[in-house]
């Protein structure tokens, strides 16, 4: 492995400052388990991590309903899944964080790593999308915050700017009737990359026989996980039916970009994410029949 | 032996010996030796798939701090070309050699081209991004049928054709075409009633053993040289290790390490010849380790192939004739399996008519190594798909089928010998027994499928020695390197025959200076021919134990008989010694007693194994889940019944694996996409229920306790049983394995489902 | 040459000190450094579990973190699952179960069922399954390895 140096610090504005200091060349350090294994296979280069778990807001994990959950940006995914009320409340985030790499990455990984290593094929990703999720983000500018959609922009990078690190996403508490699965197309059971991940979510009407809204998000089919506009719109206002699943899980498929690789074919992909999607919206729509 | 004898050992369940070490963390593995002044090696490996070296720049590597050799196949004696045995096959010197560092030529993307040693392996890696190689890249050939052709790129430029049996004039990437062949296929078809033909191509798939390879070299000033390894053979390394070198046996001496799985694929030389040359340029001890990604590129993975089989039957079921065109991949050095894979066909069957053609070919990939019953699964693929699908046309139950066309005792083979005492009926009949069979499978989308295979295993050589402690426990000293709980199978057999308990031996695994010769852990030999070799030595102990009874009670030797741990007194009734008692008196009635055995049985007993598996087909997404899978072999005789299980679960699994998502991907330059073991998808725990065994115990009546090899057989079987499954389970038919769900999802959608 | 980092951490119930460069894993740090040779290197990227130790108690692949990572911290790695009066109920049940051949994969499924069995002491077989699968095992097919498990599980002492 190239050699690199390594800097622990404890506050947002120290992680800033080394940041912006070394530009591209620094990249943070939370759970570790892509960027070591990047570094260490070449396929990324630094001359600095910098290791942000010591600073007190990237390791929040809260929930409250008025708030939403704070999920601060190193927070490992066992935290997550073994946190009752929140592994209660968000189903279908507790989908993915619980598929991603096996028990002993899970131990170290993170939402926000996940989402910084911005892989197209992520499995939180896509949750994160449906459930609507912020990206707070802080930098030499001080904070902002963007769409979980608009995080990634293309394979490996994101819309961080120099100096600039993810600090935490914030999810809004799920209104009544809301519902949400995270499915991903796999060839075995665990440790593999996903060949189509499929994230929905649904608010039906008070008596489940109607969609509010929905939303449809796509991994591994295109550059970025995708948050497909023309799915939601099939579903708003729409009766709760196979035909408007079906409509929604073709406006998935039109979306999709995928490409031919040896983890699966564009036809293969094609054809998961309207078998996903359809699997995943009902799934969502049972979810939501449950809250 | 009698079937019906009642063992005190054999056949029971005692921990092993080396169990503690190895569940605490303590047993040392070849990576795991630390020496003082270690030096840490890596090599550099080419990244083309098929090139001519032009030039190797090292200047800057030596110069970086830390460094402290580099080597290149210059630092190896010129390699002759000729060929030495190697007990399971021989090898090409010249090959060997330059597949440890290559030549003028590389022939794979992966092929080590030199290497380093220095303070640090960070060090030595950041030097090999020093070393300057000018390659002239060459079209490479990547498919087995391509390679056959005419026009493709030739590797070898003197490799000729050996066609059954006759040199040829022919250079071209096939290095052999062997042919076997009884009676008359075309007559045997023409009185079938139902002819059947398939094609079917397998991917490459690898080992898949969890430990890399490591190799650790000090090559004294005294010209004593000790290597340090997982190794499957410690004797076979020496041996293949003194040509290459260029010294001679008696200055090598290989210790093996514990091994974290072989497979096979831990026999050939790959890394212990640059630590030695790396050693003797430093004058320090060199380690070197492969990372997983050169295992996968820079080992020796088992063939892809293509095979064509034609199977006629008359309609009362009896098989009339078979057929087999094999075409294996060698990658880029002769010396694939193909001969295995054409012995292992056809044989579970008595068939009177059969032409089997087997191509050696070479193409640019990996230099192919055994992997357990090398050839015999893709073979059996291909024909055991094929019978399944004769049962179908013919309205016969697969089991039975096999019932009524099963080879026994005095079947010729394809090959030319014919079967000894061996189980395969039994295997077949306890299969149609079984719970798993007569249980019905119901529900939409699933399927069961059978399928039988053959592995001949071999004998080879062992030596023994046990020394006789003064407390009446012996040490036990053999060389087979413990793969898989051979310790404990070697020990019960001596422990069975001087009436001792199983922890009263103390077995070791020697070096090859500290015990007789002994061929590598492999074949399925270890337990019956290490076994044998430990019968004899203790059978030799006990020997000399009743001449110190006999001079105890100042009788003759003939006068003393020995059972069950106790010396008796054939003239006096009331007189007995214990094994303990005696060998407390050792000292004063003659000196130590070592037993010793050197053998090379020949009476092996072919393994057999039908497996049943129950599948379930997600028809939308083509994926497989396996529901219930039960592994029926004839063991000969369980010496430690555990391990015998763990041999048939562990190669079912394998051959599932294989059977569902393991391949090599290629890039159209020759590049492995997936040299890793996110993409190289081996089964997870989550994958697989429990995998139920069935031992059948038909006594190979060449060996004294009855065993036959178990370990190799259990992989045969189950890449054909799964896909005879699938097409229960959706109605598709697939002939190329992987049966991954892209592609199970593709023969859906074809089939209009 | 980079320069190594002085790193403090607990280790198997004792203090420790080590120096180490940043790139070097805590994997490597283990084996290279302490000496301690248990924990094994498999993959070296988080895809087969040989390396598995304990980190604060949380299971980890110790390829995927910095020793620099440990200070300050507890890592609990094979080594330190026995104790001064025996074997750990996991290892005795493995051992009677056969649960291992070659034994490369073994310090990794210990660790990580130990790690299980302190969360859920009562596991279904699935449950297990899935908390090993990121553990290869290339020899026993994981049958035996589950039934080991399962019957540690039974154990009381598996408690502590």
């Amino acid at each position: 492995m190239q050699a690199f140096d390594y800097a622990a610090v404890r506050s947002v504005d120290e992680a800033v400052s080394l940041l912006a200091q070394h530009g591209d060349q620094a990249r943070p350090l939370a759970g570790g388990t892509d960027i070591i294994v990047a570094v260490r296979e070449g396929r990324r280069r630094v001359a600095m991590l910098v290791d942000i778990k010591g600073i007190p807001e990237v390791n929040q994990l809260s929930y409250d309903p008025a708030q939403g959950l704070t999920l601060g940006a190193a927070v490992p995914c066992y935290r997550i899944y073994e946190h009752q009320e929140i592994a209660a409340t968000y189903p279908g985030l507790i989908d993915a964080v619980s598929l991603v790499g096996g028990t002993a990455i899970q131990g170290r990984a993170s939402v926000g790593g996940n989402l910084c290593n911005a892989s197209p094929a992520a499995d939180t990703t896509p949750a994160l999308i449906v459930h609507g999720a912020m990206c707070v983000i802080a930098g030499p500018n001080g904070r902002r915050e963007i769409p979980a959609e608009q995080f990634c922009t293309g394979p490996g990078r994101t819309a961080l700017q120099n100096g600039e690190f993810l600090v935490a996403l914030r999810m809004p508490s799920p209104p009544p009737h809301f519902g949400a699965q995270y499915l991903r197309f796999i060839p075995r059971n665990e440790m593999d990359i996903a060949v189509v991940g499929v994230g929905a979510s649904v608010v039906l009407n008070s008596d489940h026989s109607a969609f509010v809204s929905g939303r449809v998000a796509l991994g591994a089919v295109a550059p970025t996980p995708l948050l497909v506009e023309t799915a939601a719109a099939a579903l708003a206002g729409k009766l709760a039916s196979d035909e408007t699943i079906q409509q929604a899980a073709e406006a998935a498929q039109a979306a999709a970009r995928p490409i031919d690789d040896m983890r699966g074919t564009a036809q293969y992909r094609r054809h998961l994410v309207g078998v996903l999607t359809r699997r995943a919206l009902r799934g969502a729509i049972q979810r939501a029949k449950e809250r | 032996m009698a079937e019906t004898t009642t063992y005190q050992v054999i056949g029971t369940r005692p921990i092993r010996h080396d169990g503690v070490d190895k569940v605490t963390g303590r047993a040392i593995y070849g990576a795991d030796v630390q020496m003082a002044g270690l030096l840490h090696g890596k090599v550099l490996r080419s990244p083309h798939a098929h090139a001519r070296i032009r030039s190797i720049d090292v200047s800057r590597a030596l110069a970086l701090p830390g460094v402290k050799a580099v080597v290149t196949s210059a630092d190896l004696p010129p390699a002759e070309d000729r060929t030495i045995q190697l007990g399971e096959g021989a090898v090409n010197l010249k090959y060997l050699s330059n597949n440890i560092l290559a030549g003028d030529k590389v022939l794979y993307k992966g092929h080590p081209v030199a290497a380093v040693a220095a303070t640090s392996p960070h060090l030595a890696e950041e030097a090999l991004a020093l070393i300057h190689v000018d390659y002239e890249v060459l079209p490479p050939v990547l498919d087995v049928r391509e390679a056959m052709q005419d026009s493709a790129p030739l590797l070898l430029e003197n490799l000729k054709t050996k066609s059954l049996g006759q040199e040829t004039d022919k250079v071209s990437n096939v290095a052999t075409h062997t042919q076997f062949k009884s009676g008359d296929v075309d007559k045997g078809f023409q009185q079938a009633d139902v002819v059947i033909e398939r094609e079917f191509t397998t991917a490459t798939v690898h080992q898949g053993y969890i430990e890399p390879h490591n190799a650790t070299a000090l090559w004294n000033p005294d010209g004593q040289l000790t290597i340090w390894e997982s190794t499957q053979g410690a004797f076979t390394v020496q041996r293949q290790l003194a040509p290459v070198l260029g010294i001679s046996v008696a200055q090598i001496r290989v210790i093996p390490a514990e091994i974290g799985g072989g497979f096979g694929g831990k026999i050939n030389l790959y890394l212990e010849p640059i630590a030695a040359v790396l050693s003797k340029k430093t004058g320090h001890p060199v380690k070197v380790l492969m990372n997983r990604a050169e295992v996968f590129e820079s080992t020796g993975p088992t063939p892809g192939s293509y095979i064509r089989v034609k199977m006629g039957a008359t309609k009362d079921g009896r098989l009339a004739a078979a057929q087999a065109y094999m075409a294996y991949e060698a990658g880029g050095y002769p010396g694939s399996p193909i001969g295995a894979g054409m012995m292992c066909i056809f044989t579970p069957y008595d068939i009177p008519n059969v032409l089997i053609d087997g191509f050696d070919v070479v193409v640019n990939k990996p230099k192919t190594a055994p992997y357990r019953a090398p050839g015999a699964t893709n073979a059996a693929f291909a024909a055991e798909t094929v019978v399944d699908e004769l049962c179908e046309k013919l309205g016969l139950d697969p089991l039975q089928f096999r019932l009524r066309n099963a080879a026994t005792e005095g079947t010729r083979r394809p090959d030319g010998p014919t079967h000894p005492r061996i189980g395969y009926l039994e295997t077949v009949q306890a299969a149609l027994d079984s719970d798993h069979y007569r249980t019905p499978l119901e529900g939409p989308n699933v399927g069961r499928g059978v399928a039988s295979g053959y592995w001949f295993n071999v004998g080879l050589q062992s030596s023994v020695s046990i020394n006789v402690n003064a407390d009446g426990s012996v040490t036990l000293v053999e060389g087979s390197t413990d793969i898989g709980g051979t310790r404990a199978s070697i020990a019960m057999q001596a422990a069975e025959v001087l009436g001792l308990k199983a922890e009263e031996v103390r077995p070791i695994v020697a070096d090859t200076a500290s015990v007789g010769y002994n061929d590598v852990t492999g074949g399925s030999r270890t337990t019956f021919a290490s076994g044998y070799a430990a019968i004899e030595a203790a059978r030799d102990v006990v020997r000399q134990m009743t001449e110190r009874a006999a001079r105890i009670w100042k009788v003759e030797p003939p006068e003393v008989t020995f059972a069950n741990g106790v010396f008796h007194h054939t003239n006096a009734a009331d007189q007995r010694l214990t094994f303990k008692e005696v060998a407390a008196q050792l000292g004063r009635t003659g000196g130590p007693v070592t037993g010793r055995a050197t053998v090379a049985p020949r009476g092996v007993g072919g393994a057999f194994a039908t497996h049943i598996v129950d599948l379930h087909v997600d028809p939308e997404t083509g994926k497989v889940t396996i529901l219930r899978y039960t592994a029926v072999q004839d063991v000969g005789k369980a010496i430690h019944p555990s391990y015998v299980e763990g041999q048939m679960q562990g190669g079912a699994v394998q051959g599932i694996g294989w059977a569902l998502n393991e391949e090599y991907f290629y890039s159209n330059t020759g590049v492995m996409a997936n040299a890793s073991f996110l993409d190289y998808r081996m089964p997870t725990s989550l994958d697989l229920p429990m995998i139920d065994t069935i031992l059948v115990e038909v006594p190979n009546p060449g060996h004294p306790f009855g065993v036959r090899g178990v370990g190799e057989v259990p992989i045969v079987p189950p890449v054909a049983a799964i896909a005879n499954a699938i097409y229960k389970a959706v109605g598709v038919r697939l002939r190329h394995s992987p049966m991954s769900p892209g592609r199970v999802m593709a023969e859906i959608l074809a089939q209009g489902k | 040459m980079p320069t190594k980092v002085y790193v403090q951490t607990r280790l198997n119930g004792e203090e420790v000190e080590f120096l180490c460069e940043p790139r070097q894993s805590l994997l490597e740090v283990l084996r290279d450094v302490l000496g301690l040779t248990g924990s094994k290197e498999g993959c070296n990227n988080g895809n087969c579990g040989a390396c598995s130790v304990l980190l604060d108690g949380v299971l980890v692949n110790s390829c995927c973190v910095l020793g620099v990572e440990a200070s300050g911290h507890e890592v609990t790695t094979i080594e330190g699952i026995a104790s001064p009066d025996g074997l750990h109920p996991l290892q005795q049940k493995f051992l009677e179960h056969a649960a291992l051949q070659c034994g490369i994969c073994t310090p990794g499924f210990i660790v990580a069922a130990k790690a299980l069995l302190d969360k859920h002491p009562h596991p279904t077989e699935h449950q297990v399954r899935y908390w090993l699968a990121g553990n290869l095992c290339r020899c026993t097919g994981y049958d035996k390895i589950i039934r080991a498990v399962l019957d540690a599980a039974q154990t009381t002492e598996a408690k502590v």
